[in-house]
């Protein structure tokens, strides 16, 4: 799950890391109490969406720059100028993402920016403290470009980050005098112990920066959480932003099913996440164009199959439809009435559905569908099957 | 021969009173498998046949602790059927109790939780190995069924399988045992991101075996498993392998269904995977339909 950016913030508040005084507003009323309650000559307007690359995008209106450094009066105006409208960055696609909340700071002065994060290291299975002196920058073009430039620290998560790991760090950052290296232990602390106690899958700072004053504070903030763990989290549950969601998914999510929006046409519904994307794959191969990536599940019943073929259909794009189901736990006969319900429930079907059943309970799950009266094309192999739909779907 | 499990295996099921773990304990069992004992925290002492919808064909002892029946029915594999927020508390409790093959089929483990059992997993005098979670367990066709997979799609024979993904697996042991040939072990890791056992384990595993003559490998998007082990098998498997990734046509930076499939900037996309593979001499199947062709092809059968 991903949050906004002043969610972020407040999180880092909370956990002793220094940020920028800010204040967020969801509706233009707020507006001037919001810039009203910061300090300085000048605000940062800043439009919170779930994508980065704000500072770079641009409004569908041709408004310029999803966060802009303004004088203190003029804040309100530009913050008018974002609200409401569609911003467009290289994360977003080109749909963009509709600007709900402004988040407003105070401005800082910058000595020199650095970039920080934590995340789990797959391979190794402990969290890593990835740190570069190149701040504001895609960490990802550095690490191929400038490897060197890139210190990663790894912690063990059975004893948490250790002294001699934040001195390691703050060495590396140019953060060696006293003043610096206390003040950097107890950003890097708070970091570690929100990203730990939290659950949460990335902490990224980018850009930190030193003032010319000495002091080290988070400009940016970026957190995602585990969505495995939000279980024992319900105070990070109630961040949760269903606008930034897309709908079908949401409604996917009420009954337990994985289901990701994509650009195709064909849509497919299949059991198991690995199979579920090999189908997407095969669709592809044989000239067609996935509309979805959908896992039912081992556990899915009637009612979550009856769901999830209308959540297919409610696609505008969909054409046409594969079903590919190997059954294991996942029974061929609940697939199979899970579909004539869905189709009887939307009053028949208008796009050509093609059906490859396999595995346990294979005969009576044709059995209904064959005597459903639906017009089914079935499949005896995968190959078959995604052959059947590419050529109906693209007549 | 054959790897992980085999007819001698005594397994004991954490979570067997639950819905799961009754209905996959007692096909496992219909199959062979000696489920010496079940694991229900304050049920110890009872001996339990099943619920309204399960009749087991025998009884099996319920006991509080993993470790009561490793000492009493001489345990010495489990598989977890417990709840996300319970299973790493009873992978740890497995390992403690000297477990030797520990099978999770749970999915949806918090990944902190994963990376407090792998830091145990790596320390020195761990005895145990663990397979999953979020994974379709292990089959040694004819011996031993330790997991969620439909029985019928296996025989036994001389293919080893190793695959992330649960359906894929179904997939290539129906594949192979279509074409006339068997599994000798069919293994699912899991596509979660911290895990038990990596590929490159399971391959070396293979390789070692001598009753495994061929391997298939499964892999998708996340991480860099496949790579890893391709790289191993280049230089010391002289065993015939093909292999299939899933999620050419996945966009990046989503999650796939399974917790570990996920392509962060360049890494970890099927096509780093795909390319990697074939510079190690592994055949990759074009298409999911036809992974068991292809190992023919390379296997010169």
């Amino acid at each position: 799950m991903n949050i906004h950016e002043y969610q972020a913030k407040e999180l880092f508040a909370n956990f002793g890391v220094a940020v920028a005084k800010g204040a967020a507003a969801k509706d233009v009323s707020e507006f001037e109490a919001a810039v009203a309650s910061l300090n300085g000559s000048h605000v940062v307007v800043k439009s919170q969406i779930h994508a980065g690359g704000r500072g770079k995008g641009v409004f569908k209106d041709g408004f310029k720059g999803g966060v802009h450094y303004a004088k203190r009066e003029e804040a309100v105006e530009i913050a008018k100028k974002m609200f409401g409208n569609i911003l467009v960055t290289k994360q977003t696609g080109e749909a963009g993402k509709e600007v709900k909340t402004i988040y407003f700071t105070e401005g800082c002065d910058i000595a020199k920016e650095y970039y920080l994060s934590i995340v789990m290291d797959r391979a190794s299975g402990k969290d890593v403290v990835i740190a570069s002196c190149e701040g504001g920058m895609e960490i990802e073009k550095v690490a191929e470009e400038t490897p060197e430039k890139i210190k990663k620290v790894f912690i063990n998560p059975e004893t948490g980050i250790q002294p001699y790991q934040i001195r390691e760090l703050a060495f590396f950052l140019g953060f060696g005098e006293k003043e610096l290296q206390k003040k950097f232990a107890a950003l890097i602390k708070g970091l570690y112990k929100l990203y730990a106690s939290k659950d949460c899958s990335l902490v990224e700072v980018n850009p930190l920066i030193l003032t010319p004053q000495n002091d080290i504070i988070a400009l940016d903030a970026k957190v995602s959480f585990d969505d495995n763990a939000l279980f024992r989290h319900p105070d990070i549950l109630e961040y949760r932003d269903l606008s930034e969601e897309n709908p079908l998914e949401i409604e996917a999510k009420k009954f337990e099913l994985n289901y990701i929006k994509l650009d195709g046409n064909i849509a497919c519904m299949v059991n198991g996440a690995g199979l579920a994307m090999a189908t997407m794959d095969i669709i592809k191969y044989y000239g067609g164009d996935p509309a979805n990536f959908l896992d039912v599940g081992g556990g899915a019943t009637e009612e979550a199959i009856t769901a999830a073929f209308k959540i297919l259909l409610s696609d505008e794009n969909t054409k046409g439809i594969l079903i590919n189901i190997f059954g294991g736990i996942m029974r061929c006969d609940v697939i199979a009435a899970g579909v004539v319900a869905a189709v009887k429930n939307v009053g028949g079907l208008k796009i050509p559905l093609v059906v490859r059943l396999e595995g346990t309970n294979v005969e009576q799950g044709n059995k209904i569908l064959a005597e459903s009266g639906i017009d089914i094309t079935t499949a005896s192999d995968l190959d078959d099957a995604a052959q059947k739909i590419v050529k109906i779907v693209s007549k | 021969m054959s790897v992980l499990i085999n007819k001698d295996t005594r397994v004991v099921v954490s979570g067997l009173t639950g819905k799961t773990g009754t209905f996959h304990a007692d096909q496992c069992m219909r199959y062979g498998t000696k489920i010496v004992g079940g694991v229900t925290p304050g049920k110890g002492g009872m001996m339990y046949s099943g619920n309204d919808k399960v009749q087991f064909e025998r009884p099996v002892p319920v006991f509080d602790t993993i470790a009561d029946s490793v000492s009493k029915e001489g345990a010495n594999a489990c598989v977890i059927f417990v709840p996300p927020p319970f299973a790493a508390d009873s992978i740890l409790e497995a390992i403690d109790a000297g477990v030797e093959t520990i099978i999770c089929i749970t999915e949806g483990i918090p990944v902190r939780d994963m990376a407090i059992v792998r830091a145990r997993l790596n320390e020195t005098g761990c005895k145990s190995r663990l397979i999953g979670p979020n994974c379709p367990g292990v089959i040694t066709p004819g011996e031993c069924k330790i997991g969620i997979m439909p029985a019928k799609i296996h025989r036994p024979g001389t293919v080893g399988i190793v695959s992330k993904s649960g359906t894929l697996t179904y997939e290539a042991a129906f594949q192979v045992s279509n074409l006339g040939y068997g599994q000798s072990t069919t293994i699912g890791i899991g596509g979660d991101p911290i895990n038990g056992t990596s590929m490159l384990e399971a391959v070396q595993m293979f390789n070692a075996d001598p009753q495994t003559e061929a391997i298939i490998m499964i892999g998708e998007i996340g991480g860099n498993n496949e790579q890893i082990a391709a790289q191993w098998l280049k230089d010391n498997c002289k065993k015939p392998v093909a292999a299939f990734i899933a999620g050419t046509t996945a966009p990046k930076g989503r999650r796939m269904g399974h917790a570990g499939a996920i392509v962060t900037g360049k890494s970890g996309s099927a096509a780093e995977k795909i390319a990697t593979l074939k510079d190690c001499g592994i055949e990759v199947a074009p298409t999911p339909a036809q992974i068991g062709k292809t190992l023919l092809k390379v296997w010169g059968k």
